[in-house]
């Protein structure tokens, strides 16, 4: 059967997503031949989990509301975390500054004007430990935003835990963890591909024996999204990115089931509302039969995708700001019909600065109301049977298979990466994108169509030099006053352990409860394995 | 008129080069001789590129806020090397309370977010500065 569209005049604009994917009239059975219901969908909680990993989707548990915050010195960010907890959040979220995310000191030549900017400045221990003050480690969830520095930071809020008696066995959170979408993408990485991925086997199965409840690795689409990538290209990268991590992780001899269960992941909620929830169905779908069909794995917690979703920073705009509660909305409620399990929405004041205080909470009240008033989280995966949907999961599904054979035929992602591919792939969706902005085959409200003369202000967020003049003066006194030669002696054994083939964290644990800095733990693993050069592509 | 030769370049820890990467493209398909340094580059890497490289722009891209320090050193060290007749455009998300800061040191253009790709090569195209002929330079 085939539904007639009447042959009228159509508005003279192109039927695509933003991700430039074609878009029929209309879907009908016939766009999904040989439909079948338990292949492809299964009931919820049920392979391939394509309607979500909860047998009770949103009825059972809710998803996390994790706001990512960080800014200034520790204890400014401590006072945020206080207020997000009491506001109702339900989980933290660690945004770290530059040179904390590069390995480097607040007195690093490189840490110029960098200091608590993008986010909270780490240095040591006693930063943490003004991170967290107050705020029991038994009692939350931690996802801390940290990748070649993850060993590091994860070492510093393990010590913590020790300190407030707290047993690494009941803590829970996630580090990202992620180098692969770092040489992709953010390009927030120190060492080359290889040592970097020695050091996530490391955390993988450290985690296995000593810290069994915590998520070892975010594995993210979101900033590949960010970079320009299309949907199916963050999908695709992904996904292929998760199962390098996996063949690692078995290559240094561990067992799937063993460590696959922790890994999670993290995706962009994007504007293209129909596609976003089919991008993480398909996510579900794919990930259960690579993990069953490529690793053999048994365990069900090995084939189910969780994963974290972000509102996508990109979309927002500096002019008219106030449209952004909208975009984030919109984007907010895509995820949660996707079936996201943690979300953090995006201020509307981030296309101009670091959210303030009322715009951070606007961006968290906006997920309770999706979450208590809006009824969209009674039935579980509502577009699941849509036509239309199913169609798109089902392209997704495709797509991603293709971009598996080509990295696949390259020899793996890490080789991928070495000659430019996810990297050029991106540079061009991302060129093809600002051009249709251009040409106006992409209309952004507020920016290329229905622009106001009149400039809607808002308050902003000011981060000047005084936090960068106070933690600069933390880390002059710590060195004064710790045990040096304890610090040299552990970071000794970090490069020994470095350059063998033992499991780098306990050598980091016993830096870190020695007060040596994030710069300092780093810079002994650059002096074994040196740093990473990319090829800039344009 | 001589092909416009632009140095792009990220200065600071930020590794965001999706705009960087997008308006060296939409320069060079306009004409101009480009050339990207690549990521967290140090003003004097900067100003040694532009020198080398006889650039008339210097394009910026800044996202993490260092953008006033990053700015006042590559604006002292590019007077110090007699290089004053080369164009700064910054691209970035730059604070409305720092636009005056930026002008006074010599920046002569700010591109926040939402800026056409057409605005950028317009105002570059009528802004570069001439160039003195060869060897006119060095007078000082």
């Amino acid at each position: 059967m085939t539904a007639a569209i009447p042959s009228l005049r159509e508005r003279d604009v192109p039927f695509q997503t933003v991700s430039g994917r074609p878009i029929d009239r209309l879907y009908t059975p016939e766009s999904l031949p040989n439909f079948d219901y338990e292949r492809e969908l299964g009931d919820p909680g049920a392979y391939p989990f394509t309607r979500g990993i909860h047998p009770t989707g949103y009825a059972g548990k809710l998803w996390t509301m994790r706001q990512f915050a960080g800014f200034g010195t520790p204890e400014d960010t401590n006072r945020r975390y206080r207020a997000l907890l009491a506001a109702g959040a339900t989980g933290l979220s660690v945004a770290f500054d530059l040179p904390t995310l590069m390995g480097r000191d607040p007195d690093h030549p490189l840490s110029l004007g960098e200091v608590g900017k993008c986010g909270v400045s780490v240095a040591s221990l006693a930063d943490m430990e003004a991170l967290f003050d107050g705020i029991p480690l038994a009692d939350v969830t931690t996802s801390m935003t940290i990748n070649s520095p993850a060993p590091m930071i994860f070492a510093m809020y393990l010590v913590l835990a020790e300190r407030q008696h707290v047993d690494w066995q009941t803590i829970s959170g996630t580090i990202q963890n992620d180098i692969l979408k770092e040489f992709i993408a953010q390009k927030e990485y120190i060492y080359p591909p290889r040592p970097s991925m020695r050091l996530i086997t490391d955390i993988f199965a450290f985690c296995a024996s000593h810290v069994p409840r915590w998520n070892t690795i975010s594995v993210s689409g979101y900033h590949i999204r960010e970079a320009g990538a299309t949907a199916a290209q963050e999908l695709a990268f992904t996904l292929r990115d998760g199962i390098e991590y996996v063949q690692a992780g078995t290559d240094a001899g561990l067992a799937v089931d063993q460590f696959v269960p922790r890994m999670s992941f993290f995706f962009n909620a994007h504007s293209d509302f129909f596609e976003e929830i089919a991008k993480y169905r398909a996510a579900r779908r794919i990930w259960a039969r690579v993990m069953r069909d490529r690793f053999g794995a048994a365990d069900d917690r090995s084939l189910k995708l969780r994963f974290h979703s972000q509102t996508a920073g990109v979309s927002l705009t500096a002019q008219q700001p106030m449209n952004n509660v909208m975009r984030t909305a919109l984007q907010a409620l895509s995820a949660v019909l996707g079936g996201t399990n943690s979300l953090h929405t995006n201020s509307l004041d981030e296309a101009l600065a670091l959210p303030t205080a009322e715009a951070a909470t606007l961006a968290l009240r906006t997920q309770q109301i999706l979450a208590y008033e809006t009824g969209v989280t009674s039935a579980i995966d509502p577009f699941g049977g849509s036509y239309f949907v199913e169609r798109l999961t089902r392209d997704f599904e495709e797509e991603t298979e293709r971009y598996f054979r080509t990295i696949d035929g390259m020899g793996g992602m890490i080789a991928a990466i070495e000659r430019g591919y996810p990297q050029r792939e991106i540079a061009d969706s991302a060129y093809r994108f600002q051009q249709d902005v251009e040409r106006k085959r992409q209309i952004v409200v507020g920016v290329n169509d229905y622009v106001s003369e009149t400039r809607v202000a808002v308050p902003t967020l000011q981060i000047d030099e005084s936090a960068a003049r106070q933690q600069l003066a933390k880390v002059d006194r710590l060195r004064r006053t710790r045990n040096t030669v304890a610090v040299r002696r552990a970071l000794d054994r970090l490069r020994r352990m470095a350059a063998g083939t033992e499991n780098t964290m306990p050598a980091l644990l016993d830096a870190v409860r020695a007060y040596a800095t994030v710069g300092e733990m780093c810079d002994a693993l650059r002096d074994v394995w040196g740093e990473y050069q990319e090829q800039a592509i344009i | 008129m001589n092909t416009i030769r632009v140095v792009i370049a990220k200065p600071g820890l930020d590794g965001h080069d999706r705009g960087a990467k997008v308006i060296a493209r939409a320069l060079r398909d306009a004409g101009m001789e480009v050339i990207y340094t690549g990521l967290r580059q140090t003003p004097e890497q900067i100003v040694a590129a532009a020198l080398q490289e006889d650039a008339d722009v210097i394009g910026l891209s800044i996202l993490s806020g260092a953008h006033n320090s990053i700015c006042s050193r590559l604006m002292e060290l590019l007077r110090q090397k007699g290089l004053t007749d080369v164009l700064v455009v910054l691209g970035g998300i730059i604070p409305d309370a720092d636009l005056p800061g930026l002008k006074a040191m010599g920046v002569s253009a700010v591109f926040r977010p939402g800026t056409t790709m057409q605005d950028i090569i317009d105002f570059v195209q009528t802004h570069r500065i001439p160039r003195l002929p060869a060897g006119a330079k060095a007078a000082d």
